[in-house]
C-alpha cells in the first residue's frame, strides 16, 4: 500500500508537467479547432527566451513576465503571419502547417542555444514537500499553478465579455460574426493565450526535464494524450487528463511486469485509447450531435 | 437551408469530397508517365535507380494512406506501424525461412491487412483527432514492440535485420538495382491499377460515402464498420508490401527506421501530393525524399528550419498539394485547345 500511495504521489507530480501542457493544447483547439503539433516547440522556444533574458541578469519573475507578454504577441504574429492565410484551406493542409512549424522552431532554437542540456531555476526550490521525499517544493509550486491558471481560465471564459466571445466565435463561428464578434480576431487571442500558457508550462517544465531544444518531445505527447483523455472541449477535463496519464503511467510502470522505461509511453497511451473506446469524447468532453 | 448546406455549416468534414473521377490521370497522361518511368533508369547510376526505386515505395505508402484518409475519410498516423510489420514479415520469411523474395510480398499484404482490419475495430468509435492519437499510439507503439526481448531471436532486437539482395532471374543483364527497380514498378503498377478500380467499385462509393457523410451513408445501407476497418485494412495491407519492398531494396530492417517520423513523412506525403489524388503519391512521395535533402544542401545546421519554409511555400501555393497543379494544368490545356 506504502508502494501505491508513493507511486500515486509521484504520477500527481509527473501528472502537473503533463496537464500544464493539456490545459495549453486544450485552449488552442478551442480557439482553431485544431490540434497544434507546434505547441510543445512554442513552449520550448518561450522557455529558451525566459532563459536567455536571465543569462542577461534579469531576476526570474521579470523574465517570466517578460517571456509571457514576448509569447502572448508571438503567438498572435505567428496566427496573423503562417496561418491566417490557410484559414481556408483543408484541414489536413493546417496539419501540415503545423509539421512545418514544428521543424522550424526546433531548428531555429537548435542553432541559436545548441542542443546541450541547460539547467534552468525553478522559483519554488527543490526542497521535499511537507517532508514527503517523492514530491518537492517545485512539483508542488506546479500544481498550485496549474490549478490557478484553471481557476484563471474558469472565470475568463466563463464570466467576461471577451471569454464568451472567444467561446462563441470557436463553437459556431457564424452566429458570433452576426452578433458582431471579431471572430478572426478572437482566434488570434486564442494563439496568443494558448502560447502564453505553453510558455507558462515550458518554464515550470525545465527544471525538472533540462532545458534543450527537444525537450518537449515526450511531454508533448503526454499533453495530447491528456487533452484527448479528458476530453477537448474542456480545460478542466484537460487537468485532470494530465494527472491521470501521470498516474497512469507510473502505476503501469511499477505494476506491470516486464515494462521498462521503453514500453511505459505505448502502455499509457494504450489505456487512454481503452478509455476512449468507452467514452469517444473523452472523459469531460462534449458529445458533438452531428445532423445528416 | 438544404440538407447539403447544413453539413458545410457544421463543418466537421475532415476530408473534403474529392468526386472519384478526379481521383485519377487521364489514359494519355497515364502512358507517358509510365512509358518515363520504364525507360528512365536506362539512362541513370546505380545509386539513382534505388532513389528510383525508394520513391516508388513511398509513393505506394502514400497510396495506402490515401486510399484510408481521401478514400474514407479515416485519418492515421499509425501507416509506419504497417510498413514495419511489412517489411519484418518479409525478412524473417527471407533470412529465417530461406522464402523467395517475391512470394513475401502477398504474404506481408495479408499479415498485414489481418492486423490493419483487427486495428480497424477498436478505432471504429473513433474519429478525427482521438483517432489520430490512436493510430498514433499504435506508431510509438511498434518500435518498441519489435525490440521486446522475446521477439528477439526472430527480430533481432535492436540491431535488426540484414535482407540479402535478390539477383537478377533468368540471367537477365540486368544490376541489382535495375532489377529490383522494374520489379517494384510492376509491383507498383499492379496495386494501382488494383486501387484505382477498387476507388471506383461498389466497396469504393461505399467508402466516400463514409467519407462525406457517415449518418447518410448507414442510413442508405452502407455497412460503415465493415467498410471503415475494410479501408483500414486495405491501407494496410499496401502500406505492408510498401514496407517489404522497403526492406529489400534497404537490404535492412531495424526498429528505429519505423518510428513516428516516417508516418509523419508519410502523411506530408499525402497533403503535398493532394489528399484523395491518387497520382498525387508520388509527387508527396517525392517531396519527403528529395526535398529534406535538399534542405540539407542550403544549410546544414538549419535543415529542419530551411524544411519548415518550404512545407510552408508549398501549402500556401497550393493548399490543395499537386491535385491542385493539375487541375490548373488540365484547364489551362483545355483554354488552348479552344484557341
Amino acid at each position: 500500500m506504502e508502494l501505491f500511495t508513493n507511486q500515486v504521489l509521484a504520477g500527481i507530480a509527473t501528472g502537473a508537467i503533463y496537464a500544464c501542457m493539456a490545459l495549453a493544447v486544450v485552449m488552442i483547439y478551442q480557439a482553431i479547432d485544431h490540434l497544434n503539433f507546434a505547441q510543445g516547440e512554442m513552449a520550448m522556444f518561450s522557455t529558451f527566451i525566459s532563459w536567455q533574458l536571465m543569462q542577461w541578469g534579469v531576476p526570474y519573475w521579470a523574465a517570466f513576465i517578460l517571456t509571457l507578454a514576448l509569447s502572448f504577441v508571438a503567438g498572435i504574429a505567428i496566427e496573423r503571419i503562417l496561418f491566417k492565410p490557410l484559414a481556408k484551406a483543408p484541414v489536413l493542409t493546417n496539419v501540415a502547417g503545423f509539421i512545418a512549424l514544428f521543424a522550424i522552431i526546433n531548428s531555429s532554437a537548435g542553432l541559436i542555444w545548441d542542443f546541450t542540456i541547460k539547467q534552468y531555476p525553478t522559483p519554488f526550490g527543490s526542497a521535499p514537500f511537507l517532508g514527503s521525499q517523492l514530491i518537492s517544493t517545485h512539483q508542488a509550486g506546479m500544481i498550485g499553478v496549474t490549478v490557478l491558471l484553471l481557476l484563471g481560465l474558469y472565470f475568463f471564459f466563463q464570466y467576461t465579455r471577451i471569454g464568451l466571445a472567444m467561446r462563441a466565435a470557436a463553437s459556431v463561428p457564424e452566429s458570433a460574426r452576426l452578433v458582431g464578434i471579431n471572430t478572426s480576431w478572437m482566434i488570434a487571442l486564442g494563439w496568443g493565450m494558448a502560447t502564453a500558457i505553453g510558455a507558462i508550462a515550458g518554464m515550470l517544465i525545465a527544471p525538472v526535464v533540462f532545458l534543450e531544444p527537444n525537450m518537449m518531445g515526450g511531454v508533448l505527447i503526454y499533453g495530447f494524450a491528456a487533452a484527448v483523455l479528458g476530453g477537448l472541449t474542456s480545460p478542466f477535463g484537460a487537468v485532470v487528463g494530465g494527472f491521470l496519464v501521470g498516474i497512469f503511467e507510473n502505476l503501469a510502470g511499477t505494476y506491470i511486469p516486464g515494462v521498462g522505461n521503453e514500453l511505459k509511453l505505448p502502455i499509457a497511451l494504450a489505456l487512454i485509447i481503452s478509455v476512449l473506446v468507452v467514452k469517444p469524447a473523452g472523459l469531460f468532453g462534449r458529445h458533438i450531435v452531428k445532423r445528416v | 437551408m438544404s440538407a447539403a448546406e447544413e453539413v458545410v455549416a457544421e463543418g466537421h468534414e475532415a476530408v473534403e469530397a474529392v468526386p472519384k473521377r478526379a481521383m485519377t490521370l487521364g489514359t494519355g497522361t497515364s502512358l507517358v508517365v509510365l512509358a518515363a518511368l520504364l525507360i528512365a533508369p536506362v539512362f541513370v547510376k546505380n545509386f539513382i535507380i534505388f532513389q528510383m526505386t525508394m520513391l516508388l515505395i513511398y509513393g505506394l505508402a502514400v497510396l495506402a494512406l490515401n486510399i484510408l484518409t481521401g478514400g474514407s475519410g479515416q485519418f492515421s498516423l499509425g501507416q509506419s506501424a504497417f510498413y514495419a510489420v511489412g517489411a519484418y514479415t518479409t525478412a524473417v520469411l527471407m533470412e529465417h525461412f530461406n522464402v523467395n523474395y517475391a512470394l513475401t510480398l502477398p504474404i506481408a499484404g495479408v499479415v498485414c491487412f489481418g492486423f490493419g482490419f483487427l486495428f480497424g475495430q477498436p478505432a471504429l468509435r473513433l474519429s478525427g483527432v482521438y483517432l489520430a492519437l490512436a493510430t498514433f499510439a499504435l506508431a510509438t507503439a511498434m518500435p518498441q514492440l519489435l525490440k521486446l526481448n522475446f521477439l528477439e531471436h526472430w527480430t533481432g532486437g535492436v540491431q535488426g535485420l540484414v535482407v540479402t539482395k535478390p539477383d537478377a532471374p533468368f540471367g537477365l543483364p540486368m544490376s541489382q538495382d535495375m532489377w529490383l527497380y522494374y520489379f517494384t514498378l510492376v509491383v507498383v503498377i499492379a496495386i494501382y491499377i488494383f486501387s484505382v478500380n477498387l476507388l471506383r467499385s461498389r466497396s469504393g462509393r461505399a467508402f466516400m460515402a463514409i467519407r462525406d457523410n457517415e449518418i447518410a451513408a448507414s442510413a442508405m445501407g452502407v455497412d460503415v464498420a465493415l467498410y471503415k476497418t475494410l479501408a483500414f485494412g486495405v491501407s494496410a495491407a499496401i502500406t505492408g508490401i510498401a514496407g517489404s519492398l522497403g526492406a529489400i531494396a534497404v537490404q535492412f530492417v531495424a526498429p528505429d527506421s519505423y518510428t513516428i517520423t516516417l508516418a509523419i513523412s508519410l502523411f506530408l506525403g499525402m497533403v503535398v501530393g493532394g489528399v484523395g489524388w491518387l497520382p498525387g503519391s508520388i509527387v508527396g512521395a517525392a517531396f519527403i525524399i528529395f526535398v529534406p535533402n535538399i534542405a540539407e544542401g542550403i544549410s546544414k545546421g538549419l535543415s529542419g528550419a530551411v524544411f519548415g519554409v518550404l512545407l510552408f511555400l508549398v501549402i500556401y501555393l497550393v493548399p490543395h498539394g499537386a491535385r491542385q497543379v493539375a487541375i490548373m494544368g488540365q484547364q489551362l490545356a483545355g483554354r488552348l485547345r479552344k484557341n
